[in-house]
């Protein structure tokens, strides 16, 4: 173990130290040529703010920052670490949870912060073409006055920028009717690493020749870099309500998810929350959840005003045959919206009655959850660690939070061991390690767990299909099969915490 | 009928591999006229059947997912579905009896009600397949949401056969609206555009806007309240045995593409942005609420192809007698991704060589 051990010490080394011809002060002086003075951050002071993503356990401050303002300077800068060899990672508004946008010691963070027009609404294609750091929302909100709106709704929206909702094919809450980022985008322009301009989709509904916009949307940054998006939008729905519905038992929330789909009705969100939860939330955002309850379920429906007043009606039956203990149906839009304020702000309630958490990501078949939740609850006991759950139960996306604190010692290491538990649960149920938030830093070692050397293999011939140097983002989303194997090695010995030399938190 | 034959699907790969010979997919074979013709090729191709490989893996209604061998005939899997009242949501021709899900997948063509709940690549979730090096892969999975590795499975949607020959499909299924309804009205072209451009930017429940023989057809999806007024607010007749005619439109069983005075001139398809208007001399059919546009034309494949890209979309030659290349050209660095990805999935050029574009 101890060999195996060292090995991947070294790995890692390599990994992030990939080898480079340029040195900082040559490389700054080309910068220069290209990019305004003020676009280059380069002082320890000035780099600091981009140590981390929304992941900030993890953080490295980054070599240079640049901040391009056009998208021939991002051709330039990417020319020029072409040429140099030198590693980029990509950035928005870094919001991510997975650690995609952590920076290297010997790259160039790019942030793409300067690209935030709208270029244009079309309200007759239903569609919008913006640059990458557009927010989510600020998105909805320009189009709103056609009757439109755009629908992936991160519970980040009003911070996160539509380039890296591409990047990590970003679902929110109402995924199970409207898709995630990869059903409503149509077209986009990349840069790749060799600084060439390509458009990938069009403004029609079909393209000629291989769907490269699916293998961009959510390829976390390693295969080019995002310039333009073109997104899908649709009309506002007449009429929209949710049921808050309460449960004394997890299963019996659970088996009502399931009930609601055969019943033939695909509500526009279908979220649950358990116990700790929904104490959370209420305390944080006062949505009048019930603090008693076991699990709340929001069932939300959308629609024509006849569509959504014969469902609702609908769906409150079904719900009290399922033993729901009470329902509140909104009747305005107010309630309507105060009600999600507490799904949407279970992670900073969740962030203030714990000094830290963890979010997990894992998708499981909707009907694994009771099994799933009871195998939680176990580990939650045997890693002495408190856990709330907060689940898109429409689309089976799990979003465990275990509650630590990073002060006390042990703590973090058992935490992220038993995150891995859940992640592995995950994979065994038939899912997948993650659903919405992408693999970044953090899972690339569950990558090893959900996927053979083969699909691997196929994941990096994809990469060098694009950037066969590997300079987009090294060391992220794809595991080496090294890592794989002196993985798959260790957890043979002792099953314990995989690379504890690794910075992890 | 069910039928496991992965490793003899395997053990040809293989060999084909070790021969360097190259093969043809073959399911139904519905799709054969589909893509470039196969004149140049046949000579050197070997046909490898996918029927062998059929039946449904699991399919648990609640969980909206069905998988399947790539063999299945689509038929059989819409009649299980229907049992349950469910339905593949993008509703994909067959143009036969005996196609099957692997092809519907493979050509990724989608049927009226597509710019309304989506296209075969949007419901694919994962695929299990055999790539040019002999290799069995599995991509994605039964879950809705699953961003861990590339969208490979989506790649392989509408690549025709040329990255690999598909094992087995994940599909989300949506159930089958409550109601359904049809109304018709007569007006000239512009009108109906008109017309499509302003309903497809309500919240109306629609399924479908299609324009044929002067006639705008107007479908209506969704719980009976809903369809009932939303016809109230539309107007026009309400057609009997609407499934008939949305059928022979998307079967092309149609009169608009069996009328022998077009039927000896290619058949071209253009997919265009909504608000584009296409100015054809020749009578088109009109789908997908403005964006897809039909038309029997024996004018120079250039102009047509210009006639689409000046509108921001694209034309392929759908079925033509002639062995002209049936998708728009790729530009520089975008055929050299394609051609990239081609070589890692599959290196000795042994599937489907030619059916996309000649070189790859």
């Amino acid at each position: 173990m101890m060999q195996a051990e060292f090995l991947s010490v070294l790995l890692y080394h390599c990994l992030m130290t990939t080898a480079t011809k340029a040195n900082r002060k040559n490389l700054l002086a080309y910068l220069h040529q290209v990019l305004p003075k003020s676009n280059i951050l380069h002082t320890p002071e000035q780099t600091l703010p981009y140590e981390s993503d929304g992941l900030t356990a993890y953080h490295q401050k980054p070599w240079l920052v640049v901040l391009p303002e056009t998208t021939e300077q991002v051709q330039q800068v990417l020319a020029l670490c072409y040429h140099e060899g030198v590693p980029v990672v990509a950035r928005g508004a870094g919001t991510g949870l997975s650690g995609g946008a952590l920076p290297l010691a010997n790259g160039v963070l790019l942030s793409l912060a300067k690209f935030n027009r709208i270029l244009d609404i079309n309200p007759s294609n239903r569609s919008a073409t913006v640059e990458p750091g557009v927010r989510n929302l600020a998105i909805s909100e320009a189009v709103a006055e056609f009757g439109l709106y755009y629908a992936p709704d991160p519970s980040s929206q009003i911070a996160c920028t539509i380039g890296g909702n591409v990047a990590e094919n970003s679902g929110g809450v109402h995924c199970l009717k409207y898709g995630l980022t990869v059903h409503n985008i149509l077209q986009l322009k990349i840069i790749t690493i060799e600084g060439e301009a390509v458009t990938i989709g069009s403004h029609a509904l079909d393209t000629p020749g291989y769907d490269l916009l699916a293998l961009m949307t959510g390829s976390e940054g390693m295969l080019g870099v995002i310039v333009e998006v073109t997104v899908k939008l649709l009309p506002k729905p007449e009429q929209a309500q949710v049921i808050l519905a309460a449960f004394d038992d997890v299963v019996k929330a659970g088996e009502a998810v399931g009930a609601i789909i055969a019943q033939g009705i695909i509500p526009a969100g279908l979220e649950m929350m358990d116990n700790p939860a929904i104490r959370a939330a209420e305390c944080y955002a006062h949505a009048g959840y019930p603090i008693e309850a076991e699990a709340i379920l929001l069932c939300e429906l959308d629609g024509t005003h006849e569509e959504v007043t014969e469902q609702i009606r609908q769906v409150e039956i079904l719900l009290k045959q399922k033993g729901a203990t009470s329902l509140r149906t909104s009747q305005t839009d107010d309630e309507r919206l105060q009600i999600w304020q507490g799904r949407k702000s279970a992670f900073p309630a969740v962030g203030r009655i714990s000094p830290d958490y963890y979010c997990m990501d894992g998708t499981i078949p909707r009907y694994q959850l009771p099994y799933i939740l009871k195998r939680i609850s176990e580990l939650a006991k045997e890693y002495d660690l408190l856990v709330a759950n907060v689940f898109h139960a429409g689309d089976g996306n799990l979003h465990p939070l275990i509650l630590y604190d990073a002060n006390v010692p042990g703590e973090l290491k058992r935490t992220e061991a038993f995150g891995g538990k859940i992640l592995d649960l995950c994979v065994q149920a038939g899912g997948s390690i993650t659903g919405e938030h992408g693999v970044g830093r953090e899972k690339i070692d569950h990558m090893c767990v959900q996927f053979k050397s083969l699909e691997l293999q196929t994941f990096h011939d994809i990469k060098d299909a694009f950037d066969p140097h590997r300079l987009l983002n090294p060391g992220k989303a794809v595991p080496s099969l090294h890592r794989c194997a002196e993985l798959g090695g260790m957890h043979v010995h002792d099953g314990q915490l995989s690379h504890p030399e690794l910075e992890r938190f | 009928m069910q039928a496991n034959r992965t490793q003899e699907l395997q053990d040809r790969v293989r060999a084909a591999v070790n021969d360097r010979q190259m093969l043809k997919i073959v399911g139904g074979n519905s799709k054969h006229f589909y893509g470039n013709p196969d004149a140049v090729n046949s000579n050197r191709s070997e046909i490898i059947e996918t029927r062998i490989h059929q039946g449904v893996i699991t399919y648990e209604p609640t969980e909206l997912v069905i998988t399947v061998r790539a063999g299945t005939p689509l038929k059989d899997i819409e009649l299980l579905l229907k049992d349950n009242n469910q339905m593949l949501p993008f509703e994909p021709p067959h143009y036969g009896e005996h196609a099957t899900i692997g092809g519907v997948v493979a050509s990724g063509l989608s049927g009226p009600r597509r710019p309304f709940t989506g296209s075969v690549r949007d419901f694919v979730l994962g695929i299990k397949m055999i790539n040019g090096k002999g290799e069995v892969l599995s991509f994605g999975g039964q879950v809705m949401k699953n961003v861990a590795g590339y969208d490979v499975s989506r790649l392989m949607v509408g690549a025709l056969g040329t990255l690999g020959l598909l094992l087995e499909i994940s599909i989300k299924v949506l159930p089958l609206p409550q109601a359904e309804i049809t109304q018709r009205m007569s007006m000239s072209q512009q009108e109906a555009l008109d017309t499509m451009h302003r309903l497809f930017q309500t919240p109306l429940p629609l399924s479908a806007l299609s324009y044929v023989d002067r006639q705008l057809y107007i479908r209506l999806s969704g719980a009976h309240s809903a369809v009932t007024s939303a016809k109230n607010r539309i107007g026009g007749d309400t057609m009997v045995h609407a499934e008939n005619f949305w059928q022979q439109l998307n079967e092309q069983t149609h009169p608009f593409f069996t009328d022998q005075e077009h039927v000896q001139k290619p058949l071209w398809r253009l997919s265009v942005p909504f608000c584009a208007e296409i100015d054809t001399e020749e009578k088109s059919y009109i789908d997908w609420a403005g964006a897809l546009y039909w038309l029997h034309s024996d004018r120079d494949a250039k102009e047509i192809q210009q006639l689409a890209s000046n509108a921001g979309g694209s034309a392929s030659l759908y079925k033509a007698e002639n062995n002209d290349e049936r998708f728009m050209p790729l530009h520089s660095k975008m055929k050299q991704l394609h051609l990239n990805l081609k070589m890692k999935f599959d290196p000795y050029g042994i599937f489907n060589f030619g059916r996309l574009y000649s070189d790859l």
